[in-house]
């Protein structure tokens, strides 16, 4: 098969010691990363970007390591979940449930263990779902024009406030701003500058990681500051982590579960605007109504940790497909992971299938090594990761703030950008503070000047022709889809999030989504 | 009430980025759409979007009283501070100043927030510099 042979010549790549080892180290990082509250994956993708580029990686071994930290931090947000009952991250919301009634029960060990097998069930099913689906969607995706990439960009826009958005404006909102930010700079086009006003530092355009480690990270720091003496300094050393390895009993009752959770998951991945936190969710409430015959989920049952957990990797993976195939994320971690590409000069989407085949199937055997190293890492090292989850923000957020300025400061050398991070990362706080989503903004400035460029190329073949950008059948679906996708949200958002909600009482204020 | 500011500055906003789009000057050999039209059409959807907040108020957020948002200021300031300073003091010593203020306000005894800020800083500039060879700021001492 194609597939086989191009995979083995991913994992010939792969298989370097130098490529081993990042994947070894990102995995490590990210599970960190995803453990400590507060630093989800968008925040741990983010803040290490800026030094896979200080580190003259090159794009394949960059790519391995940023997508290990990835998949690990969408492991490693499980833990704090059992451990504490603060979810690391959004998508560990739902590991809450179960997780930490299970720890409490005494078998913390098991939580663990088992949680991470179905990680693993969930990410390596849906990594086999990216490899079969990407490559039909590349297919399709070489019958898009201009105009239906500019329809495709809408839609990304549209649904990335996702099924759970409560109010359409504030993600509209948010997209404007970050497309704006996006056309400061010298327009590529004709060369004229626009939105610069005369400051000579805005000519080449803002640097995209400045804007992401600012709204992602330094954001974070000030809601810490702002929360001094937050609950994530609690009190987890009473908890026993107990037997480490679930009994083949509970592994075998759980095996279905993990099956069809991963499969939704994928699925909430591939679809735009639903994310991982999205597809542990479905995942948990479809097994909660399949197989919750005797009322034990929520009070600690084995596959109430499975379920959510296969979930939430699966989508991880699944929210892969659009991005490499399309060049247009699915969710807010994927958008990081384009700005990655984006910066190492490559553009996702079709061609990126045939012109940097070796990169594509170097990541995707990236992934399988990474979800390997995880396993192996995540059920006998689990120890040393809970003992992570006791540094105190007091020591610990003043090290992101600096890792940040480093970052940045590393790539550019320039003062400029550090100020224009820290003004990201106030506007970020305040934007968090009113609720309005970071993601599109992101997204915005990262695929701005593409989207840009598409509406501009449309309209020009077509001799200034505007309703060239409705002439295709398919271009016409994707509006149809873009419209009903923002629309959706504001008749049905509010159920689904109340549902969220309920399922979880704690309301947190701001979380990043996905 | 915070989301009617938050939509009348964004409305403020998508005029202003109106006019400035409109101050764009056009070169001589422009493509069909030119240089102005999708700013403008961002500056249209921001603006739309601006008034259905303004319209629409979400429930205000919970604001942190006055002290804490003089200590995000106050951290602002450290910071703003920490870039300008950064070339003229050198990557180590004004990383473990910011980082040990940083820490004191989180909680740390002031006279433990000094080895923890020399401990972020150090540990920083091993890791990153000495072993992995990323160029940070020199100051006169050489580090």
């Amino acid at each position: 098969m194609d597939i086989f042979s191009s995979l083995a010549d991913g994992f010939a790549i792969a298989f370097s010691w130098q490529n081993l080892l990042l994947a070894v180290l990102g995995c490590f990082l990210g599970t960190i990363m995803g453990a400590l509250p507060g630093l989800g994956p968008s925040n741990g993708v983010a803040i290490l970007i800026p030094l896979a580029f200080s580190l003259g990686l090159g794009p394949t071994p960059s790519l391995i390591l940023l997508t290990s930290v990835y998949y690990g931090a969408m492991y490693g947000g499980r833990i704090s979940s059992i451990l504490l009952n603060i979810p690391g991250d959004e998508p560990a919301m739902m590991t809450c449930l179960d997780g930490y009634p299970m720890a409490r029960k005494g078998f913390a060990g098991e939580a663990l263990s088992l949680s991470g097998i179905a990680s693993f069930v969930g990410s390596f099913l849906a990594t086999w779902g990216l490899i079969l689906l990407a490559p039909q969607l590349v297919k399709f995706a070489l019958l898009f024009g201009p105009a239906e990439y500019f329809a495709l960009f809408a839609l990304a826009f549209a649904t990335l406030g996702g099924v759970a958005s409560t109010n359409q404006a504030k993600s509209a909102f948010a997209a404007m701003l970050g497309l704006g930010l996006a056309c400061i700079g010298v327009d590529t086009q004709t060369g004229v500058p626009r939105m610069t006003f005369g400051e000579v530092h805005l000519y080449d355009g803002l640097d995209f990681l400045v804007a992401i480690v600012g709204l992602f990270a330094l954001s974070e720091v000030f809601i810490f500051l702002e929360h001094r003496h937050g609950e994530a300094d609690a009190d987890e050393k009473k908890m026993k982590i107990g037997s480490l390895m679930p009994s083949w009993a509970t592994l075998k009752s759980c095996i279905p579960t993990m099956l069809r959770a991963s499969g939704l998951g994928f699925l909430a991945g591939v679809l735009p605007g639903a994310g991982a936190s999205l597809g542990s969710f479905i995942s948990y409430s479809l097994e909660k109504k399949l197989v919750d015959r005797k009322g034990t989920f929520g009070t600690g049952d084995p596959r109430g940790v499975a379920a959510p957990e296969a979930g939430n990797n699966a989508a991880a993976g699944g929210a892969l497909v659009p991005m490499l195939a399309l060049g247009v994320p699915g969710s807010g971690t994927t958008a990081v992971l384009l700005a990655v590409l984006l910066s190492l000069n490559i553009t996702p989407g079709p061609l990126l299938f045939t012109n940097n085949a070796d990169v594509v199937w170097g990541l995707i055997a990236a992934l399988f090594i990474a979800n390997f190293v995880l396993l192996a890492m995540n059920i006998p090292m689990v120890g040393l990761f809970t003992r992570v989850l006791m540094v105190p923000p007091r020591i610990l957020m003043p090290f992101v703030a600096m890792v940040s300025f480093v970052g940045i400061y590393g790539i550019s050398g320039s003062v400029f950008d550090l100020y224009l991070m820290i003004g990201f990362g106030v506007a970020g706080w305040i934007l968090r503070k009113l609720d309005v989503p970071l993601v599109p903004i992101i997204l915005g400035t990262l695929l701005g000047n593409t989207m840009e460029n598409n509406l501009r190329r449309a309209v020009t073949i077509s001799n200034g022709d505007w309703l060239t950008l409705i002439d295709s059948p398919l271009s016409i679906g994707l509006w149809l889809v873009a419209i009903v996708g923002f629309l959706m949200p504001i008749v049905f958002g509010k159920v689904v999030k109340a549902r969220m909600k309920g399922a979880r009482d704690k309301t947190e204020e701001g979380a990043l989504v996905d | 009430m915070s989301d009617r500011i938050l939509g009348a500055f964004g409305l403020a906003l998508a005029i202003f980025y109106a006019w400035a789009a409109l101050q764009i000057q056009e070169s001589f050999l422009s493509d069909e759409v030119g240089p102005k039209t999708f700013p403008l059409i961002i500056a249209t959807i921001l603006g739309l979007s601006s008034i259905a907040i303004f319209i629409k108020p979400d429930p205000d957020p919970t604001w942190p009283p006055m002290a804490r948002i003089v200590e995000i200021l106050a951290a602002v300031v450290v910071m703003f501070l920490y870039a300008m300073f950064l070339r003229q003091v050198g990557f180590v010593i004004a990383t473990a100043v910011a980082s040990a203020y940083l820490s004191w306000r989180l909680g740390s005894s002031p006279l433990m927030s000094l080895p923890i800020g020399v401990a972020i800083s150090v540990g920083i500039y091993v890791v990153f510099h000495l072993i992995f060879g990323l160029s940070l700021a020199r100051g006169p001492l050489g580090f």
